[in-house]
């Protein structure tokens, strides 16, 4: 029973965006794929240490839900697979590469490293790096909305790999036993690390997960960012409107390794190419934009030069700003 | 004009064989191309462009074994640009050169690292004065825990309780009896059986700037949650750069009850005494017992609030004033002398107390330190009495490799050396699972005659 990554046709009759929803994902998605693309690099150079997990492929997931999301208001909270969150987010470039290079201006002063960076004003709690662990502490999230009744949710976002862990189910139990406004985004890459979800799991569809609990629901083309955004919608609603916990499987799939230093030996290069050519979120995005003159070419390359800009000067700070001073290695250890 | 370096696969990689390249002179490229392959002993990979433009010079032949990590190995000359542009930029900096630079720095720099600061210095608070004449109110260590919380509960509206059994059940060992009648259920959370996962909820819950407070049944449950104390709670403050903070007390019954065997009954002291970012309490005395959790309650640091099973039922004075705090971080001296220090603290204290009062009897004037805070440690406290009594002894129910007596003895020995007029010595629980039958249970733990063993020792006594 073996399921290929396949790249599937695309679908008609789908949800649209409206021009400025198309313009604002390309330009987010974009943004995301230059910073990881330059993030890599960096990562080659020796300018970025221990782990960096790159998000390029998965870009329409992150991008659609914000967007369905009230920014600034509905928590956030992921693995350590984390950038393309906080850039979607808001958080700022500059702050999120000079944190994966460790230096003093990085979103957590550069203690925190690739996996762990937080926002308080953004409502994003991280950058978690043990698998699994930011399920409970999304619905923690979503506890205190309910908590306070103040109609926020919460969207907690892990991979296939995750979904094998035991305190997710401890979570969709509560979350659902307690009608929690939390939104659970399973992030369906296709591969744990090396470990393909053929080998890892005995219920492929992950949508049905929450199922024993009440919990329902949704497969979603991860890919096209109208249908992402157009389930993480009903999501929302659902969570907001006091109906408790869903759940949405996004199928999507990492170009690059699980981490720079994976070779990416567990699968074959036919299947990332085809996935790259006839699939790719941002191609998607860009080629709408184009049918529909919602933009021209020229357009096109301006945002391109725009958010080169960005990107440049992100890795420009990250690799200019001083380490973090020594005296750092005792300071927020014990809150005041 | 944008160069292609030799990358590194991971950060101990030094240089690596380009395999072969995929592009030729000539072709165009755009971001996310892969343009070659390079190879280590380990793995092959794929070098990406992040750049769009045409390949003008490819500097590294395939094949070529040994290439230096940030080594060039091909130009491109970038969309826009001018092939008499080119040179030109070869004698400027261009920005895309600047982070070899400071890879390179950064490498030269990674032999002479400075030496690190020192830590510092946790000071806390005295006890506050009472008022003159205040009353005294006998209550047990249950009923003081049990106050702490309502009063706290009262004072803010943040504050909730979850745990298994804590609301309709009244609490397992009662701790939370009348809690939801005045709180209500959404204030007092029945949870089902689930440490890992409510553990992780309540962590969640403090990041969004509530103050749980999780009540393990015992502490023994609480290893399917110890992730998430000490990678949530504990590591959140440093690794968010000081910006998300979990103010949450993890509490319970830790150390053995009675007759309940090998896993309900181990001592969890020295475990999260271990770990930086949290505050771990242990009280004895039912006034400290509440005062410490209100304090823990009060606190902004994820405080591990060890109680004893048998001694919720111990009784104790504890003042009628109306918001009673203690300091955490504060040892007290139960009982001040001149001739040798005790240390210990919760269940501990009940064994040297006892032996205390003995050995005064038999005229050995006995300084005894309950240390009720174990992180951050007043070792202070406990260093200015042996520099007066020049013999120290510990006692703990936990188990002696790594334990709580260790790190005393280290400090005393590190820090009060030529103070010393013997050797620091412990009392512990038995290097042992805890066994069930009543005569090898009594075996494990420690007991009043060891201590004064150990007091007699330090002493040269007979």
């Amino acid at each position: 029973m073996a399921r290929k990554a396949e790249a599937k046709p695309a679908q008609s009759n789908v949800p649209e965006l409206t021009k400025e929803q198309e313009l604002s994902a390309y330009r987010d998605m974009l943004l995301i794929r230059r910073f990881e693309e330059k993030a890599g690099q960096m990562y080659g150079m020796g300018l970025i240490g221990g782990f960096c997990h790159l998000y390029i492929g998965q870009e329409a997931v992150v991008t659609g839900i914000t967007m369905a999301s009230k920014k600034g208001e509905d928590a956030q909270i992921t693995g350590y697979r984390d950038h393309g969150h906080m850039l979607v987010m808001g958080l700022d470039p500059k702050g999120v590469m000079a944190e994966l290079t460790g230096r003093q201006g990085g979103l957590s002063k550069g203690k925190g490293g690739s996996m762990h960076m937080f926002s308080n004003e953004h409502r994003f709690y991280g950058g978690n790096g043990i698998v699994g662990a930011q399920v409970s502490l999304g619905t923690g999230l979503a506890f205190a909305a309910k908590y306070r009744g103040d109609n926020t949710v919460s969207i907690s976002y892990f991979g296939d790999g995750a979904a094998n862990q035991g305190q997710v189910y401890e979570s969709f139990n509560m979350a659902k036993l307690w009608n929690l406004p939390a939104v659970y985004i399973i992030e369906n890459n296709r591969y744990a690390m090396g470990t393909s979800v053929d080998r890892a799991t005995a219920q492929g569809d992950f949508s049905k997960r929450g199922l024993s609990f009440g919990i329902d629901g949704e497969q979603v083309d991860g890919m096209d960012v109208r249908l992402v955004h157009d389930a993480a919608k009903r999501a929302i609603e659902h969570a907001r409107s006091g109906k408790g916990p869903y759940i949405l499987e996004m199928q999507t799939y990492r170009y690059r390794g699980h981490s720079m230093s994976d070779p990416a030996k567990y699968r074959s290069k036919d299947e990332v190419a085809s996935m790259r050519a006839e699939r790719d979120p941002i191609e998607q995005v860009k080629n709408r934009i184009l049918e529909k003159r919602y933009g021209t070419e020229e357009w096109l390359k301006e945002v391109e030069a725009e958010i080169r800009a960005i990107v440049t000067e992100a890795a420009d700070f990250a690799t200019s700003d001083a380490e973090p001073p020594a005296a750092e290695l005792w300071t927020d250890i014990y809150a005041a | 004009m944008p160069t292609i370096l030799m990358p590194a696969l991971s950060p101990t990689m030094e240089e690596g064989k380009l395999s072969k390249w995929l592009v030729k002179e000539g072709d165009t490229v755009k971001p996310g191309d892969v343009l070659a392959e390079i190879e280590t002993d380990k793995a092959t990979m794929e070098v990406e462009s992040v750049d769009s433009g045409k390949v003008v010079k490819i500097l590294v032949p395939e094949g070529t074994e040994g290439v230096k990590v940030n080594e060039p190995i091909a130009q491109i000359q970038a969309e826009g640009e001018t092939l008499e542009a080119a040179p030109v930029a070869k004698t400027v900096p261009e920005p895309s050169e600047a982070p070899v630079v400071a890879a390179e720095k950064a490498a030269d720099a990674a032999p002479s690292v400075a030496a690190a600061p020192a830590a510092p210095k946790f000071e806390a608070a005295a006890d506050p004065d009472l008022p003159a004449g205040v009353e005294m109110v006998e209550m047990t260590v249950r009923q003081a825990l049990n106050e702490a919380m309502a009063e706290e509960m009262r004072r803010d509206k943040d504050v909730f309780l979850m745990g298994e059994e804590v609301a309709e059940y009244q609490g397992a060992y009662k701790i939370s009896q009348g809690l939801l009648q005045e709180f209500g259920p959404q204030r007092v959370v029945d949870t089902p059986i689930t440490e890992h996962g409510f553990a992780g909820i309540a962590v969640g819950a403090a990041f969004a700037g509530l103050r749980p407070i999780v009540e393990f049944m015992t502490w023994n449950f609480a290893m399917q949650a110890i992730d998430q104390i000490i990678n949530s709670a504990a590591k959140q403050l440093y690794m968010s750069g000081g910006q998300v903070s979990a103010p949450i007390v993890f509490r319970g019954p830790n150390g053995a009850a009675a007759r309940v065997g090998a896993q309900h009954s181990q001592d969890y002291s020295a475990w999260y005494s271990h770990v930086p970012g949290l505050h771990v309490v242990a009280p004895f005395s039912a006034a400290d017992a509440k005062g410490l959790l209100k304090a823990a309650i009060r606190s902004n640091t994820p405080v591990v609030f060890l109680e004893n099973e048998i001694l919720y039922g111990s009784t104790g004075l504890v003042p009628k004033v109306d918001d009673f705090v203690l300091p955490i971080g504060k040892a007290r001296i139960a009982r001040a002398g001149k001739d040798v220090t005790i240390v210990s603290y919760s269940m501990g204290m009940r064994y040297a107390t006892q032996a205390t009062e003995k050995l005064v009897a038999a005229g050995i004037d006995v300084e005894l330190i309950d240390l009720r805070t174990l992180r951050p440690m007043d070792t202070a406290t406990v260093i200015e009495s042996v520099k007066k009594t020049g013999r120290v002894v510990t006692v703990e129910e936990g188990w002696p490799q790594g334990g709580i007596g260790a790190e005393l003895a280290a400090v005393v020995v590190a820090e009060a050396f030529d103070y010393l007029d013997a050797p620091p010595l412990r009392v512990t629980g038995k290097d042992v699972p805890m066994p069930y039958a009543a005569n090898l249970e009594k075996l494990a733990l420690p007991n009043v005659d060891e201590v004064i063993a150990a007091v007699n020792a330090v002493t040269y006594r007979g």
